[in-house]
């Protein structure tokens, strides 16, 4: 490059800027060097994955020389800066994208009508229908059954921690945790049912759901509580017309995070619930399969049909939890008014 | 309508802090009475305490009488949401309820105390925009969110909101200083024309607001950092404008003072 001439301290506004053409031929050239070295030569081992490493530093230090020379340091360091954001971005987005691609390539093989009405009753390990019809109705009931619970216990939960309770959310929490817990906890209850899952995931939901609403409580400024007081209403009316409408978009979310773990629960469900390949829709009575039980069920199975089923499964699970919390975002997006316009 | 309010040997502390110290006030129905005063004399404490807002605050507690037309504010079975039914309050920062539209901020008051017949909350909606000079601005987007509208628009929703509840005393608090001054200037001709209806109390940092919108000043001080604030003067705004008895008062609002 060529030498500069520029003063320590330029009062000059304009200052020279890498053209974007440039930061192109650093990337091409910082992906073309990292072939040659690790692909071609063989360097280190090489891999694609070392090549794509090995591009992504060369890329940075050819940046940050190229802009050092052409735009000086601080230009140099936030360049620098902005293309490790990106690729903190981009790695964060890997494992997501891969386990979605792997749930498509994979999950998609018995994405059959057959899949979503029919029980895996009388299929034999050399059937190769079958389908999860029963676990959807479990997952969707247990799950439902536990937000049932949840919901209301968590929420109120919140409220007396953030506006009634003065310190004492630890003490609530840990009340939950060690005093109720065991009771709702289905070791003594004699038979399996898909109720008791409820009563065990609820457990599992409780807390999250409690210190979410919690956050999203405190996060209602306070000045809208005094508003709301000013006009000589009453607290609970406050809390329940303003405070908690307020707070209802995060709410929502912590809640469906919540749903989402329950969904995904496996060993509770499979130790009280059971498991079953029936279709059953009474939740209070006998063993019930779901969702996450019938992927463990075809993945440690020995049929040959049995991994597609899983995989399948594993498929609809998330798609399901997906479409709820998009619908519940829906839901409580309709309720508050849209500021921008 | 409008009633008065009198303070006898009032003072309120935050736990074991004393924020003001043996106020004795009377505020005239049908007047403006503005209180000035360095920060931290307790102004805003004061307003606070004159419709128990100011135990909101955990430990925040209130000493001394304060009557509205001679009914104790802090008796015994006096109904908190009673008395704030009865005396208004509007914030320094406007504070529309952001999950509700226009109207519904204005009749929240309302709705949420019971109020359910339409035909009453929209007259009672119209009412109260047009008090707050707002109506011909925002009449035809009522349903849009209150909190799309600018900073002193807000404001005046917010002095529609506590106006509409029908109340006998407005509280203000510094209403006007987060605002520019064409929309101070459109809450000051509010208030001149609300004092016809009410008894209004205001807290500014603004003297010339203060020598322009009110009839009576009360100028509170504080010795020093920590000190309780205390009453110095009061008397009406133009005596203490143009000719305080108490030398505090005149280096004050000649800004010798602070």
């Amino acid at each position: 490059m060529t030498t500069l001439t520029t003063p320590t301290i330029s009062s000059a506004l304009h200052v020279r800027r890498l053209p974007a053409w440039a930061i192109g031929v650093t990337a091409a050239g910082a992906v073309a060097l990292s072939v040659a070295l690790f692909s071609g030569l063989g360097l280190l081992g090489g891999g694609p994955v070392l090549t794509a490493v090995g591009a992504v530093v060369l890329f940075l230090v050819g940046l940050s020389v190229v802009s050092t020379v052409v735009e000086g340091g601080r230009a140099a360091r936030n360049r620098v800066a902005t293309a490790l954001v990106y690729s903190a971005f981009v790695l964060a987005l890997l494992p997501l994208v891969s386990v979605v691609a792997t749930l498509f390539g994979k999950g998609t093989g018995r994405l059959d009508a057959d899949f979503f009405n029919h029980s895996m009753r009388n299929i034999t390990a050399f059937d190769a229908n079958g389908g999860a019809y029963h676990a959807i109705i479990g997952t969707l009931e247990q799950a439902g059954i536990a937000t049932l619970i949840t919901v209301p216990l968590g929420v109120l939960g919140a409220i007396y921690i953030v506006e009634y309770g003065r310190g004492a959310g630890l003490f609530i929490l840990a009340f939950w945790i060690l005093i109720v817990s065991p009771h709702l906890s289905p070791n003594g209850r004699p038979f399996y049912s898909g109720f008791a899952a409820s009563l065990a995931l609820s457990v599992l939901m409780l807390p999250t759901v409690t210190r979410s609403t919690e956050e999203m409580l405190r996060l209602v400024p306070a000045a809208l509580r005094e508003g709301s007081y000013a006009l000589g209403v009453p607290k609970w009316k406050t809390i329940l017309r303003i405070v908690l409408p307020t707070a209802l978009p995060g709410i929502v979310t912590g809640v469906m995070l919540a749903v989402a773990r329950a969904a995904g629960e496996t060993a509770p469900v499979l130790l009280v619930a059971l498991g079953s390949p029936r279709i059953n829709f009474d939740p209070f009575h006998d063993p019930q399969e779901s969702l996450s039980v019938y992927i463990y069920d075809q993945a440690t199975s020995a049929s040959r049909y049995a991994p597609a089923r899983a995989w399948t499964a594993a498929l609809t699970l998330v798609a399901l939890v997906l479409t709820l919390t998009v619908a519940a975002k829906l839901l409580s997006r309709r309720n508050t008014l849209n500021k921008g316009k | 309508m409008a009633k008065r309010i009198e303070a006898v040997g009032v003072s309120a502390y935050y736990g074991a802090f004393k924020a003001i110290e043996g106020i004795n006030l009377v505020m005239e129905p049908k007047s403006v009475t503005a209180l000035i005063g360095p920060s931290g004399c307790g102004k805003s404490t004061f307003l606070r305490s004159v419709n128990r807002m100011h135990e909101v605050l955990p430990g925040a507690r209130v000493e001394g009488r304060l009557t509205i037309d001679s009914q104790d504010i802090y008796g015994r079975d006096v109904d908190v949401t009673a008395v704030r039914r009865l005396i208004g309050m509007v914030f320094q920062r406007p504070n529309p309820f952001p999950t509700m539209s226009i109207y519904d901020n204005v009749v929240a008051g309302l709705k949420l105390n019971g109020v359910r017949r339409r035909s009453t909350l929209d007259d009672a909606c119209e009412k109260a925009l047009r008090a707050a000079n707002l109506w011909n601005e925002v009449h035809t987007r009522l349903s849009r969110p209150g909190a799309g509208l600018s900073g002193g628009q807000q404001q005046r929703l917010c002095i529609a909101r506590a106006i509409a509840v029908e109340p006998q005393v407005v509280l203000m608090d510094e209403p006007c200083s987060a605002l520019d001054p064409i929309s101070t200037l459109a809450i000051e001709d509010l208030i001149s024309e609300l004092k016809n209806q009410y008894t209004i109390i205001i807290v500014t940092h603004n003297m010339q607001q203060a020598a322009r919108v009110s009839d009576r000043t009360a100028f509170f001080s504080i010795e020093k950092t920590g000190d309780p604030g205390r009453l110095i003067e009061y008397d009406e705004t133009t005596r203490i404008f143009t000719n305080p008895s108490v030398k505090k008062t005149e280096d004050y609002i000649t800004g010798r003072f602070g």
